[in-house]
């Protein structure tokens, strides 16, 4: 195995354990150095690009929080009038908050304009950066700072957006689904992202020790069991076409959804002080009803 | 200029390692080489070498998963003692 | 140099044309749109060489512009109103990360009530955005300014956005004969854009949009700061090369006939053209009035206003914009630029044509009465007064 220079430095202040760091450090190593990075405000950009010190060794710019994709589609134009727009990949990598939520719009139009930019969401289902807020990447029952379980309340009580979905209903050439723990998978689709001749898209859970409230070791377990309970199925689409989005990772056997559930303080009000049962029955019902659609 | 930083990579000088509440330690004779730990390091803080990975301890904040991932269970997660 | 008959935002978009940006983002909205229409126009029919994005908002507009110009090209957009206040949070990084972007601006009011008609609301809220602010009094300097404006801001000792305004349907949609240059005498006074710190280059990969915490936000404030300051001196000499060249002469203020006025009318804007016929008929008449037309709003000439006033009685402001609960913008920077002179003359505000009303021949008469009477007086009764409003107000 050959040291390599890691494109994302050292240094940088994510936290012990951050899925995000390590889906940009691999989204990194996939894409190469010629590669330019715009992100959007939040966990990744504040902890990476403190000054005077900085942890990419690759061209990176941040505007603010809900435009990544508008500047990233001036990036690909002004590299296009230059003359240097082939040979370099544009990837902007913003969070659940940045592209499910404000950024959703720039999103949109930046897809639907046709810019040849990866965007690589990097979702791990609240605002961290404020502290543990909802976002519409919030899944069902989660305890978030602002959805917060009580008498009247399960915690979040909406379904997280399905932004794979919205993003493959441009009509865009690639969209996936990837995790950290599953790096094989994720970082081909990222040489595949990066050779469609368009916009693409890639959303990848990258659990949160913080937010999730689980021990900081346990990221890649968490981001596993998420694939292996079929809460977060791996697959990719081409040009739109849903009817045949293929199953990337297909777990051997699926498993009950309590173990996903268990391991994270977020939805521990489901096991104490009484077991919810019926709402776990329920979030296993939903998985089962989208795991049925992908037949795993 | 516009708080332009122009030094690339210059995030290590801030030595991360100080945060860390416990080390891992490689056993080297259960080590196969494998390097999951290096690819799963949020940090890049564990060197692949042809002797096998090396902890950077200047960086490593000692979250532990090289140690929960490790297919051979050779990393040891010990305190850090002043 | 071609003589064309242009309305305003024709103008705006012919001198942005000639200035050969490489990106155009820009998002419709009344009464600025023809200005992407024609510059759209341009790039279709191949007479401009950029890409132009059509972009879903004008936040997406002034975004791209920033992706675009931090990785080396020339940019411009063009907004009013509604659109400009959209743009408001990232103008400001756009000053902050010190990229010459120029904007064409249609002076409009903001909602509500919605209404499409000029005033200098929608500018003067971004007045502490740190963009360099260049306002028309018709469709000539618009075309000279965005020129101009060019220059000025991508100049090494100031690397600071601009914009160029023009007035609401009075210039935007009004044409007049210009003087267009040609594209050979205008690449002979704006040389090609050399990015000097902002590339984003693999080969020299540098980080942009970084992170200021307390030890270092203030610098890079004070900075921008010291580029304001510079940039006056650059005005002066870019606005000396235009006349040199193309021979038609800028200041920073302008002062007409306010040589022994007892009464200085301050303006802004097509006003200033009304207001210079009305004080050419008061002169007539025997009264000593004159006018100041400010054409950069920031950064704030106050060297240049503090002499131009220096022998006047009475310095009549008069603002088409409010800043709700004080005064007019205008009065408030005219008024900080002579605090700490010992001989000041008295100092009054009027606020005019809000939202399109006319601001009329008899409104100015009606602000020089008022005027001398503060010179009678000796004082300031009613330090700012609106000026053709219904009092009946709930």
């Amino acid at each position: 195995m050959k040291e390599e220079k890691q494109l994302l430095a050292p240094g940088h202040r994510m936290c012990a354990g951050c899925g995000v760091a390590l889906s940009a450090r691999l989204c990194l190593e996939a894409a190469g150095e010629k590669t330019i990075v715009v992100v959007p405000t939040g966990c990744m950009e504040v902890t990476t690009s403190q000054y005077p010190e900085t942890a990419w060794r690759v061209p990176f710019i941040h505007v603010a929080f809900e435009n990544a994709a508008a500047a990233a589609s001036g990036v690909d134009a002004a590299l296009k009038m230059m003359g240097k727009r082939e040979g370099v990949n544009i990837v902007a990598m913003g969070g659940d908050g940045g592209t499910f939520d404000i950024g959703l719009q720039a999103l949109s139009g930046m897809f639907e304009r046709g810019h040849r930019v990866t965007y690589v969401c990097n979702d791990n289902e609240a605002y961290m950066n404020t502290g543990i807020q909802r976002s519409s990447a919030t899944p069902y029952a989660a305890w978030t700072t602002t959805s917060p379980p009580g008498k009247k309340s399960i915690g979040e009580f909406r379904e997280k957006k399905p932004i794979g979905y919205i993003a493959a209903a441009h009509g865009i050439p690639y969209v996936a689904t990837a995790t950290i723990a599953y790096f094989a998978d994720y970082q081909k689709k990222v040489k595949k992202a990066l050779s469609a001749d368009g916009p693409a898209f890639i959303h990848v859970l990258t659990p949160c020790p913080v937010g999730w409230r689980f021990p900081p070791d346990r990221t890649v377990e968490v981001s596993r069991l998420a694939v292996q309970t079929g809460v977060f199925p791996l697959w990719e689409v081409r040009d739109g076409d849903i009817e045949n989005l293929r199953i990337t990772v297909k777990p051997p056997e699926r498993k009950p959804v309590e173990e996903y559930l268990a391991v994270q303080g977020r939805f521990s009000h489901l096991f104490k002080p009484e077991k919810q049962q019926d709402v776990i029955d329920r979030i296993q019902k939903m998985v089962d009803e989208k795991c049925e659609r992908y037949g795993i | 200029m516009g708080a332009i930083i122009d030094e690339p990579g210059s995030s290590v000088r801030y030595k991360t390692g100080s945060w860390r509440v416990q080390r891992p330690v490689i056993n080297s004779e259960k080590c196969t080489k494998c390097f999951i730990c290096a690819k799963y390091c949020p940090d890049g803080a564990i060197n692949p070498t042809k002797d096998g990975p090396v902890v950077d301890y200047d960086y490593c904040k000692g979250c532990g998963i090289c140690a929960n991932e490790c297919p051979m269970k050779a990393i040891e997660m010990v305190p850090e003692v002043k | 140099m071609a003589k064309m008959i242009l309305e305003g935002n024709q103008a705006l978009a012919v001198g942005a044309k000639l200035c050969r940006p490489k990106v155009i983002a820009s998002y419709p909205i009344t009464p600025s749109t023809h200005i992407p229409e024609m510059l759209s126009e341009f790039v279709a029919n191949g007479e401009l060489d950029a890409d132009f994005i059509n972009v879903e908002s004008e936040h997406s507009a002034i975004s791209a512009c920033i992706g675009a110009q931090a990785t080396g090209v020339r940019t411009f957009t063009a907004t009013a109103s509604q659109g400009l206040a959209l743009m408001h949070e990232i103008l400001y990084v756009a000053s902050g990360m010190r990229l010459p972007i120029v904007m064409g601006v249609a002076n409009r009011s903001l909602s509500a009530p919605i209404n499409i008609w000029c005033d200098h609301s929608d500018t003067m809220a971004e007045r502490d955005s740190g963009w360099m602010q260049f306002y028309s009094e018709n469709n000539q300097e618009a075309l000279d300014l965005v020129i101009q404006a060019y220059r000025i801001a991508e100049d090494e000792r100031v690397l600071l956005p601009a914009m160029v305004t023009i007035d609401a349907y009075t210039l935007t949609h009004t044409f007049e004969p210009v003087d267009v240059p040609s594209q050979k005498e205008v690449d002979e006074f704006l040389p090609p854009y050399k990015p000097v710190y902002a590339i984003l280059d693999p080969e020299r990969p540098i980080t942009q949009g970084s992170f200021g915490t307390p030890e270092y936000f203030m610098e890079f404030k004070y900075s921008q700061q010291k580029a304001m300051e510079r940039a006056k001196e650059v005005i002066d000499e870019v606005f000396r090369e235009f006349e040199e060249k193309f021979g038609r002469k800028y200041g920073k203020i302008e002062p007409y006939r306010t040589e022994g006025a007892d009464v200085i009318l301050v303006t802004l804007g097509s006003m200033s053209g009304t207001g210079k016929e009305v004080v050419d008929q008061l002169r007539e008449e025997g009264a000593k009035v004159g006018l100041i037309k400010v054409t950069v709003f920031r950064p704030f000439p106050a060297e240049e206003l503090r002499e131009a006033v220096r022998r006047a009685k009475v310095v009549a402001v008069i603002d088409r914009d409010i800043s709700l609960g004080f005064s007019g913008a205008v009065f408030a920077n005219v008024s900080a630029s002579l605090i700490n002179e010992e001989k000041r003359p008295l100092l009054a505000n009027f606020i005019v044509g809000l939202g399109g009303r006319d601001v009329r021949p008899e409104d100015f008469r009606e602000i020089v009465d008022k005027s001398f009477r503060i010179l009678e007086a000796g004082r300031v009764e009613k330090p700012v007064e609106w000026i053709n409003v219904s009092g009946e107000v709930p």
